[in-house]
């Protein structure tokens, strides 16, 4: 079974022709990978369908916003993993 | 229909908030400036002013699911499929379906039939934000008010 990095890294090559082995955990998607936040809606859609969860962008970047947590945090991609998976997890609970 | 002024719904027909699909209608107006240029001797709706019109639709469901405290906007346009040429005088009907309710962003699918016959389709993104002024808001809520009565 594929892991949650895998799997969003498959979705960030295909909806932002990324190629697969540039895409790494410790990438930023946005300083390192280039990714703008329009294809980043496009890829949360990907996430959301692919895991049937829902990405709570709008906290993150309220949070963001608020300084109460750093870019790293949330777009990291091994970060970003282990947020879906905590959402995964809640969702399951 | 005007197209000049991009009031691409003439009446919401059926609205469920909740399932988030609506049906509206728009009859395209036999004379436009837009017809002049589009093209001379051969008035044909643009297809963007078609896609227009779906976002519309879309735009018009979601703001209702929203209480009108959110705008979507257009963000992304996929799979549009111009399928018929739609002349002045067709009667449009409209029907868009919420496809993912996300945060922070909306997608749907709509289409277009004139006289039984498909005439477009596409799916939508929206982005979801905070109206930039309550003028806006006010005149998003006017003009659902009159189409919804029409």
């Amino acid at each position: 079974m594929a892991t949650t990095f895998e799997v969003v890294a498959e979705i960030i090559s295909d909806t932002s022709d990324i190629p697969l082995e540039e895409i790494t955990p410790e990438k930023n998607a946005f300083t390192d990978l280039g990714i703008d936040s329009l294809d980043f809606l496009d890829i949360a859609f990907a996430i959301d369908k692919k895991f049937g969860i829902k990405i709570p962008l709008e906290k993150w970047t309220e949070e963001l916003n608020e300084n109460n947590a750093s870019v790293d945090e949330y777009f990291v991609l091994s970060k970003l993993c282990e947020r879906i998976d905590e959402v995964i997890a809640a969702k399951d609970a | 229909m005007l197209l000049e002024y991009f009031q691409m719904i003439d009446a919401v027909e059926a609205l469920d908030v909740d399932q988030g699909i609506v049906s509206a209608r728009s009859n395209v107006p036999m004379e436009s400036t837009v017809f002049e240029g589009h093209f001379p001797g051969t008035p044909l709706v643009p297809g963007v002013l078609l896609i227009e019109t779906m976002a519309q639709a879309s735009g018009f469901m979601l703001l209702s699911r929203f209480n009108f405290e959110k705008m979507p906007f257009l963000a992304n346009v996929t799979s549009a499929k111009m399928r018929s040429f739609v002349e002045p005088g067709a009667i449009l009907n409209i029907e868009a379906e919420l496809e993912h309710d996300g945060s922070g962003f909306s997608t749907t699918k709509a289409r277009i039939q004139s006289d039984g016959k498909k005439i477009c389709d596409c799916k939508l993104m929206f982005r979801i934000m905070p109206f930039p002024n309550e003028t806006l808001r006010g005149n998003m809520l006017d003009r659902f008010s009159q189409i919804s009565r029409s």
